[in-house]
């Protein structure tokens, strides 16, 4: 079982509160999509991907990041079982998805950079540990159920 | 996934807009590196302050960032133009290279707090594709 802080706790909770949920989802899949190239090809069927700004002005693009984003919600209110949590989220995402679990860190480490430049100077060391420790367990659980 | 030319304009464009910031990146970057990835602090058992601006970790960062500035003149060939650096990495400070990479995250979340709007998408590819070359370089002459 994961061990939280009260500083973890509490920064998990402080982030997910203040993020502003439409503007971060689409900004975090939008920087996957053009940093990582190859995540595209879990979405051939949203358009016109073919550049940056095509891919910020993608309305599926935008709707599937903030939709991501929600998802974390339930781990946010679930710190001490995230694992359980996302047992079912996670069969998802390899029988019917078929994304490759490798691909969640990728998101993730996007999402960190989105969310540093949302807080600015307030993204200090520790709230960045305690943010990666939060996504380093939800990419881990999204992975369990892979066999 | 080596640079294009579109990707060497970025780097050298982005550049030109934060290399003057280059030691307050190298000095946040290096702190936050020894606090996220706790791990890192097994190189510097030498100093006697790891705390974050210690005087140690800014003189520190801001060599780190000359390395950077120096790699972004050699752009077009980091492998031999890092030789002298990843000899010195390989041979005198033996940092595994699986370390150039939490660095090099380190420096792209600091560039992303301090320059929210240059460090858009298409600047963030590109320069994370130059930092994985420079950290190739690196280790280029470590076996």
């Amino acid at each position: 079982m994961v061990e939280w802080t009260d500083f973890e706790r509490a920064t998990i909770k402080d982030i997910f509160s203040k993020i502003e949920y439409d503007v971060v989802g689409p900004a975090t899949l939008a920087r996957c999509l053009v940093v990582y190239p190859w995540t595209q090809r879990y979405f051939g069927k949203f358009g016109n991907l073919y550049n940056a700004a095509g891919i910020a002005e993608n309305a599926m693009v935008s709707k599937h990041g903030i939709t991501i984003l929600h998802g974390l919600d339930r781990a946010v209110k679930n710190m001490d079982d995230i694992k359980n949590t996302y047992a079912e989220l996670s069969v998802l995402h390899s029988e019917k998805l078929h994304v490759d679990p490798d691909n969640f860190k990728l998101l993730a480490d996007c999402l960190t950079i989105v969310v540093a430049a949302r807080f600015g100077n307030g993204f200090t060391g520790e709230v960045q540990a305690a943010f990666q420790k939060f996504m380093a367990v939800v990419v881990s659980s999204l992975g369990k159920q892979y066999h | 996934m080596s640079l294009s030319d579109k990707d060497k304009a970025a780097v050298v464009a982005l550049w030109g807009k934060i290399g003057k910031s280059a030691d307050v990146i190298g000095n946040d970057a290096l702190s936050r590196m020894i606090v996220v990835y706790p791990e890192t602090k097994t190189y510097f058992s030498h100093w006697p302050d790891l705390a974050p601006g210690s005087p140690h970790i800014k003189a520190h960062g801001k060599k780190v960032m000359g390395g950077i500035a120096l790699a972004v003149t050699k752009i077009d060939d980091l492998k031999a133009g890092l030789f002298d650096l990843s000899e010195q990495h390989a041979y005198k400070l033996r940092v595994d290279p699986s370390n150039f990479k939490i660095l090099n995250h380190c420096i792209l979340v600091v560039i992303s707090i301090m320059f929210p709007k240059e460090f858009t998408p298409e600047a963030h590819v590109s320069l994370d594709k130059f930092l994985s070359g420079v950290a190739l370089a690196l280790a280029e002459r470590y076996r």
